[in-house]
């Protein structure tokens, strides 16, 4: 085996090699579409997050305009604190409420932003005051029994 | 010490895992000469070669090499003087992935930075001196143990080295080729103006074509001479090796208890 | 039979000469890094090694991948079947490939493939003594036989590994979309929105440098290590392989400890 052979073999080995590690980057990975240029943070406080997780999308009308950043747990007024990354593209007026939504029954869950009618817009840093904490199933189904029980006493 | 002593061992020790191989070796080797180191099987002949090598660091004792000492060498220094050395290993140790024309050129081309057009002259006159200038496009499997044992000895003198090592060259070779190198050796050191040193066990090959050779048996020295002294002389162990006998000082028996112990003490077991 | 103490004292044994043999090894990787020098001044004797472990590993790597693909289209069809999800087929063939079996099955696929070639050629090389006569040449054998050989492993494994999660993603996608019908944009769109650049693929190819080079050291240790007789050679290249396959399965669960804590 001379040097060209083995020089144009190892040459098409590494464009292979190359091609995969891109075509698992673009075309599997999100590092064409959602790689969120020029983003500003805007933060926002939640009773309850549910099974809210880092990296999980922010939707705003269905459209993903952001992920989330950080998740951490204020001690001293016993909320979670919500950091987001959204892309710089897009402005909210001050009054957006925040919701954790979920998609599908038992999909994953997600931060919905849903815009009102203020004229000033959100700055970066700036914390969404109306927040819409994650729906608990658990909770939901003893309301609901807690309910009937009382439906049920009352009718007696 | 005179200019012409090239290899200069004085009181040689080498112990292997704590077992005494080389015990208080004195030689001295002078410029030119063909020498051969002679002893049966494990006496350590093979081991005094590494310890002139460097492969070996002595346990005692010192090694001189064109008045330097081994012992004190860093590894670039070691490897400095190993550049003007060549060995010819037992079986040859061509690189089985390259071709005989690489194989002759590797030195040249780790150590030089001659021109393709120089090394393939240089390499081609190399295999012309060893006859085998046609095989050079051929692959060490391609060859028969005699010629790839030329290949090696054409490898070995690559860079015109002022010492050449010989590890038992004649070892599994054919009458004929076992001749065709004995030769070799011989006039390829004198073209080279090389000194040899050659570790063998093949008396009668030897005594065609050394200056001088040394008997060792159980790490030490036990006769020494030229060719012509050794034929005449009356040591009973150079007598045995140079005839060739079954017994002698050197033990056809293995060490072993008494035949009695080892019968009747299993017939009691 | 062996008294208790006769295999407590064989066990003992057996431990100190691995531990000797990991410090022996470090030392060796030491040696290797030192002399590096030749690997970059002279890249043909590198370029020449990635040819013998990469391009020579090119089909049966690519071959596997797609295989394994194949499989988890199929497997994975079948289990989101009854969850109604099919379209997440994309997002678990794909997660699945580039965070674990891409690595690791590439890892096991080149520990076999080239490292056992590796280890046998640096064997009998030293079998025949041809790195002692390159010794005696001047010329030092780790720098010249065993480091070019470690970097050409080190290069060409996380290729291998990229090649073959690429392979598996379109072995799911064969199944997935071409024969059962789950739909192609569907398939897509969720592989991307699941799989992120930094946190899977990344650590993906992270994975893989370092099994490149936990299967590189020691195939050419176990080479440059093993007793020169056929037999040594014969068990040192089984030594390659089942050290390797224990290396990259014992990192795989290290590193997947290390990245993926509480991010997913």
């Amino acid at each position: 085996m001379n040097r060209a052979t083995i020089d144009l073999w190892v040459g098409i080995f590494v464009a292979i090699g190359i091609g995969s590690l891109l075509f698992l980057a673009l075309k599997v990975g999100n590092l064409s579409s959602s790689r969120l240029s020029n983003t500003y943070t805007l933060e926002a406080r939640f009773d309850n997050i549910g099974g809210l997780k880092v990296r999980g999308p922010v939707k705003s009308a269905g459209v993903l305009v952001g992920r989330i950043a950080d998740i951490h747990f204020d001690p001293e007024n016993y909320e979670a604190v919500v950091t987001m990354s959204v892309d710089g593209r897009y402005h909210f007026p001050r009054d957006t409420i925040a919701a954790i939504y979920t998609a599908g029954l038992l999909g994953e869950q997600f931060i919905g932003l849903e815009f009102g009618g203020d004229e000033t817009m959100l700055k970066p840093d700036e914390t969404i005051r109306k927040t819409q904490s994650a729906v608990v199933l658990e909770k939901l189904i003893g309301q609901f029994l807690f309910n009937k029980a009382a439906e049920g006493e009352g009718a007696n | 010490m005179s200019d012409d002593i090239l290899v200069d061992i004085e009181d040689l020790h080498f112990d292997y895992d704590g077992r005494p191989v080389l015990q208080g070796i004195t030689m001295r080797i002078p410029r030119g000469k063909v020498v051969a180191i002679m002893g049966g099987s494990g006496c350590g002949k093979t081991t005094l070669l590494r310890c002139i090598g460097g492969q070996l660091r002595a346990s005692r004792g010192r090694v001189r090499l064109d008045r330097h000492r081994l012992s004190e060498m860093t590894h670039a220094e070691l490897y400095g003087i190993r550049r003007k050395m060549g060995m010819l290993f037992q079986f040859g140790a061509l690189f089985t992935d390259m071709s005989v024309f690489d194989n002759v050129a590797f030195p040249i081309r780790e150590h030089t930075d001659m021109s393709e057009e120089m090394i393939r002259d240089l390499v081609l006159m190399k295999l012309a001196a060893v006859g085998l200038r046609g095989a050079h496009g051929l692959m060490p499997g391609e060859l028969s143990g005699g010629m790839a044992r030329r290949v090696a000895l054409a490898r070995a003198v690559a860079l015109d080295p002022m010492l050449v090592m010989y590890d038992e060259p004649f070892t599994g070779l054919d009458p004929i080729s076992l001749g065709v190198i004995g030769q070799l050796i011989r006039k390829l050191n004198d073209a080279l103006g090389a000194t040899s040193i050659m570790v063998t066990h093949d008396i009668q090959e030897s005594l065609l074509i050394v200056d001088y050779i040394y008997f060792i048996s159980a790490g030490r020295i036990v006769a020494e001479g030229t060719p012509d002294e050794l034929r005449a002389s009356r040591d009973p162990y150079v007598h045995q090796f140079v005839h060739a006998e079954v017994d002698g000082p050197v033990r056809f028996d293995y060490p072993a208890p008494p035949l009695r112990d080892d019968f009747l003490g299993a017939a009691h077991g | 039979m062996a008294s208790p103490a006769a295999l407590l004292r064989r066990l003992g044994h057996a431990m100190i000469e691995r531990i000797w043999r990991l410090g022996f090894a470090a030392r060796f990787l030491a040696a290797i890094l030192r002399f590096s020098g030749v690997s970059l001044t002279r890249p043909q004797l590198t370029v020449r090694e990635i040819y013998f472990s990469g391009v020579l590993s090119l089909l049966i790597i690519s071959v596997s991948g797609l295989f394994v693909g194949l499989v988890l289209g199929l497997q994975g069809f079948e289990t989101l079947q009854r969850f109604g999800s099919t379209e997440a087929l994309g997002i678990l063939v794909a997660l699945s490939l580039v965070r674990e079996l891409g690595p690791v099955v590439a890892g096991l696929l080149f520990a076999s493939r080239a490292g056992s070639a590796i280890t046998a050629e640096i064997g009998l090389m030293k079998t025949t003594e041809q790195l002692k006569a390159m010794d005696m040449m001047a010329v030092n054998p780790i720098a010249r036989v065993v480091a070019p050989r470690f970097w050409g492993g080190v290069i060409a494994m996380p290729l291998l590994a990229a090649l073959f999660s690429a392979m598996g993603v379109l072995g799911g996608w064969l199944i997935g979309v071409v024969f059962i019908g789950v739909d192609d944009g569907a398939f897509w769109s969720q592989m991307q929105s699941g799989v992120d650049f930094r946190y899977d693929i990344v650590n993906g190819v992270i994975k893989s440098f370092v099994f490149g080079i936990a299967v590189s050291l020691i195939a050419v240790f176990e080479g440059y290590d093993c007793q020169p007789t056929a037999e040594g050679v014969s068990r040192a290249i089984t030594r390659t392989v089942v050290t390797s396959a224990l290396a990259i399965l014992a990192l795989d669960f290290v590193l997947t400890s290390f990245m993926f804590r509480g991010s997913s």
